[in-house]
């Protein structure tokens, strides 16, 4: 089947304008009659309900925190992007459009980063509204700083917290709803189910995470903003309870996953320490502006203190590789030369599995104190988890799953292929292509919330009649049913292994086969791998406690056997893409030097996946990509 | 190394609750306190114990869902740093730990480690927001906002709600909390015109919510994970005192 995005045709710039105009409207006295319900609280979900309680709807937000204000997005360091041009440096909404799309490798589509570029200035002028502390210059005016895959100093920032910031913003623009009677939250409950009722999203059944208990609520739409899914991979910079399990339930009730092989691998992390981790920590892109990428030149070097390997015996791979670019080449490239080096056996640290991050040039040249007051706070951090000072030996990094560009696929409106079913921030794939570009996951996530969801929705329901379909109706209980029958099932295994090593040895397969770099040959080898390794989690899992109370193992396991059927559909994109395209590496298809080849000719499409019942294939449904306002060109960094 | 572990638990609120001995044994100095307990934990599900309960989700000390209190100290022994981020090698080998939830009348227990903080949410949903619409609100640099409130107004916002302040508080009191988000918003030009109705609003929230009020023991900010200083609830005083005027 061919998808259609309905994007609105006609001048690019005039698109979303036209856009909102032709949407059909809801009566402010009959949006009360309307509930919504909103799956996640992040950036995009708590932007969304906030918004949506102020228009006037009913609306009822669950998430698996306790607060609505934990969402993942939180973590975001380093800044938001926007098309200001307070610095007169040559900006415009063009031009966020145009990096936006070619950072993407050209895998996005047009109008979708149009609208972003176009509203990004809006989000700005809301958050100061809402009393977000961006940083500031001595005149009282907003400062700006650079980031990658742009010219340009178009980042706002709040510290090293701006997501922290913005997402505090949003829910107390939330708890503000709450207060006004709009909003109802519903912390500490996890999205089990979508409940489809002739082919319509009409509810979703939850546990709830503190009772046990499941339970099921209606809404003439759902809203999904649950987030990415690297944590397929175990070792991830996401929080510990990011899931594809939303996403995955919604796809199993027919809503297509687009692009899912696309995922974002940090290159600055700190490396694994032993088997204990359980997480990995992202140290900001910044550090690179005055950090020196290099490995030993030797083998036998690799377990010398790095102060006693001499200049002449080092290898610089990166300024080596790309001489122009040199240690700010981008994300996708500096990730997969660190991995080079170490599959060289080359890397440095435990396991072997890191690179030097050094600053004794920078510090010779500009002095501690400057570099201190540059990275103080990144320096701490790093010594908190590694005990080593970074001013005295170079930093150890490596790169770690960071954030999924691919998604439930939605149209132009953000609805996915099932009426009624909208999904907004990186759960959906729609904008950020096969790459995203740095500072520009918290501008979707608001912009899907703040300012598309609110006009979208209402041309969605102006056509539905509010209430029709409400928890009464059997495909609610047949819901709760099937999810109980699950639970039950994996309670009742009863086996040996306990849950986490399920999901290390799952992230194990993910990482070593789908990671930085694929090949036909490692992609078939995890499709063999995977299915065997979700049999043994059927037979053998342990999940201890009671279903009917808290339980931490149960829902760390109904995760794990989520992320041990997605994972399949991960890898058969990521083997039927045969190019290579931002994030997505294929060794078979690379230039002779080592660069990402993409095929425009054959590739030049959304893929999106059809669940087809437990070991079936899934049908692949094309979206044929059209590029009428940028030119289809080759990214190159040398 | 090795640790000998006194941990709190409690099988759901109505529960007694009782410490109970546990042994942590070769653990790295490299792991995080958290990671100490997973691996505590997969040791209870192999022996059929059922492993402890608690908090946690971003592991990078920004989330504030994790914390307890370890030999009497929320968040342990380190300074301004949050229960995932203090790492083993803080401790020494055979020494013992003994780990409780939060305690306060305002945070009851769910399980274990893990208590309702609700009750923070409640206090911010009484005032602690500008009441700005979605929508045209105005060119974001038009209103100038200096660089020193600017800052006054971030070293407040750094709050990441996590409890710690109400834990260590010997009223259980949640001023440093609830001060953090008055003071940020007081300062800001945003904020300003709310400011009379939010400082009423959110300490009669945080008392009726049953957190104590503040008597200056000055344990929240040595607490405090973000190093959130005392000086926002003298800010706060003065914007009460202020709101009686009015």
């Amino acid at each position: 089947m061919i998808l259609d995005g309905k994007c609105p045709t006609g001048p690019i710039e005039k698109s979303w304008d036209k856009h909102r105009f032709d949407m059909k409207l809801v009566n402010p006295a009959n949006k009360r009659k309307f509930k919504v319900l909103v799956v996640g609280t992040g950036l995009a979900g708590g932007a969304a309900a906030a918004t949506l309680g102020e228009l006037g709807y009913k609306v009822e937000a669950f998430c698996y925190q306790d607060s609505a204000r934990r969402a993942h997005s939180i973590a975001a360091q380093g800044g938001i992007n926007a098309a200001k041009n307070y610095h007169n440096d040559g900006d415009s909404v063009y031009r966020l459009f145009y990096d936006t799309i070619k950072g993407g490798d050209f895998r996005a589509r047009e109008a979708d980063v149009w609208r972003l570029a176009q509203v990004s200035n809006n989000i700005i002028d809301q958050c100061v509204a809402q009393g977000v502390p961006f940083a500031r210059e001595y005149s009282g005016l907003l400062a700006n700083r650079s980031f990658g895959g742009a010219q340009v100093s178009r980042t706002f920032y709040a510290r090293g917290q701006t997501g922290q910031q913005l997402l505090l913003g949003a829910y107390q623009a939330l708890s503000r709803q709450v207060k006004a009677g709009t909003v109802t939250l519903r912390p500490r409950t996890e999205m089990l189910d979508l409940v489809v009722v002739d082919g319509v999203a009409k509810g979703i059944t939850v546990r709830n995470l503190v009772t046990g208990e499941l339970e099921s609520y209606w809404g003439d739409a759902v809203v999904l903003a649950t987030g990415g899914y690297v944590n397929v991979f175990y070792l991830s910079t996401n929080a510990m309870g990011c899931s594809v399990t939303a996403a995955w339930k919604a796809s199993k009730k027919g809503a297509y996953m687009a692009n899912p092989c696309y995922t974002q691998i940090h290159p600055t992390c700190i490396p694994q320490s032993g088997d204990h981790q359980s997480k990995l920590t992202l140290m900001s892109e910044s550090l690179r502006n005055d950090g020196r990428c290099w490995v030993p030149k030797r083998k036998e070097d690799c377990d010398k203190p790095a102060g006693e390997i001499a200049e002449e015996d080092r290898d610089y791979y990166l300024e080596r590789k790309y001489p122009s670019f040199g240690n700010l080449a981008p994300r996708d490239i500096a990730s997969r030369a660190a991995k080079e080096q170490c599959d060289d056996e080359r890397g440095v640290g435990p396991g072997k599995r890191g690179v030097y991050l050094d600053y004794q040039s920078a510090i010779d040249r500009v002095g501690e104190d400057t570099i201190r007051e540059r990275y103080g706070n990144l320096f701490d951090m790093y010594e908190k988890i590694t005990d080593e000072n970074a001013y005295k030996q170079p930093m150890r990094i490596y790169p770690a799953p960071h954030y999924s560009m691919g998604g439930l696929w939605v149209d132009y409106n953000c609805m996915s292929n099932v009426p009624g079913l909208f999904v907004l921030g990186e759960a959906n794939f729609s904008v950020h292509g096969a790459n995203r570009l740095g500072a520009s996951a918290l501008m979707q996530g608001l912009a899907d919330g703040y300012f598309v969801i609110p006009y979208t929705i209402g041309n969605y329901l102006a056509t539905v009649k509010p209430g029709e379909i409400t928890t009464e109706h059997a495909e609610f209980a047949k819901s709760r049913e099937e999810v109980q029958g699950r639970i039950d099932k994996l309670m009742n295994v009863n086996g040996k292994r306990s849950v986490s090593s399920f999901a290390r040895a799952l992230g194990k397969i993910m990482w070593e086969n789908v990671g930085m770099a694929r090949s036909e040959e490692s992609l078939k080898e995890a499709l063999q791998e995977i299915p065997k390794l979700r049999e043994e989690f059927w037979q053998n899992v342990k999940v201890t406690g009671e279903k009917g109370q808290r339980n931490g193992q149960l829902e760390d396991a109904g995760r794990v056997a989520d992320f041990l059927e997605f994972a399949e559909v991960m890898t058969t994109d990521a083997l039927h893409r045969n190019e290579s395209c931002g994030g997505h590496f294929r060794t078979e298809y690379q230039t002779d030097d080592g660069e990402a080849m993409r095929d425009d000719e054959n590739f030049c499409y959304v893929a999106a996946w059809e669940y087809k019942g437990e070991g079936k294939a899934p049908e692949l449904h094309k979206e044929p990509l059209k590029f009428e306002n940028v030119k289809l060109a080759i990214r190159s960094y040398k | 190394m090795d640790l000998t572990l006194y941990v709190w638990r409690q099988n759901g609120p109505e529960d007694k609750g009782k410490l109970e001995q546990y042994e942590a044994k070769n653990v790295s100095p490299d792991s995080s306190f958290l990671e100490m307990l997973d691996e505590v934990n997969e040791e209870l599900i192999h022996s059929g114990i059922e492993p402890i309960e608690f908090d946690n989700d971003c592991r990078e000390g920004i989330c504030g869902t994790c914390g307890c209190v370890v030999n009497g100290i929320p968040h342990g022994p380190q300074e301004k740093t949050t229960a995932c981020q203090l790492h083993m090698r803080q401790f020494s080998d055979g020494d013992s730990l003994t780990l409780e939830p939060w305690r306060a009348k305002a945070f009851p227990v769910i399980k274990d480690l893990a208590v309702d903080r609700t009750a923070l949410d409640n206090i911010i949903q009484a005032g602690g927001y500008t009441s700005a619409y979605t929508g045209e609100v105005g060119e974001a640099n038009q209103t100038l906002i200096s660089k020193p409130n600017a800052d006054y107004a971030m070293d407040a916002a750094e709050c990441i709600g996590c409890g710690a302040c109400v834990a260590a508080c010997p009223n259980g009191s949640a001023m440093l909390f609830t001060s953090a988000k008055i003071a940020q918003m007081a300062v800001l030009p945003q904020g300003e015109i709310e400011a009379a109705e939010r400082v009423n609003n959110m300490t009669e929230a945080m008392l009726n919510a049953g957190f104590g009020n503040c008597t200056n023991h000055y344990e929240c900010e040595a607490a405090c994970p973000k190093g959130v200083s005392v000086k926002f609830i003298a800010k706060t005083n003065r914007e009460y005192v202020k709101a009686l005027a009015k």
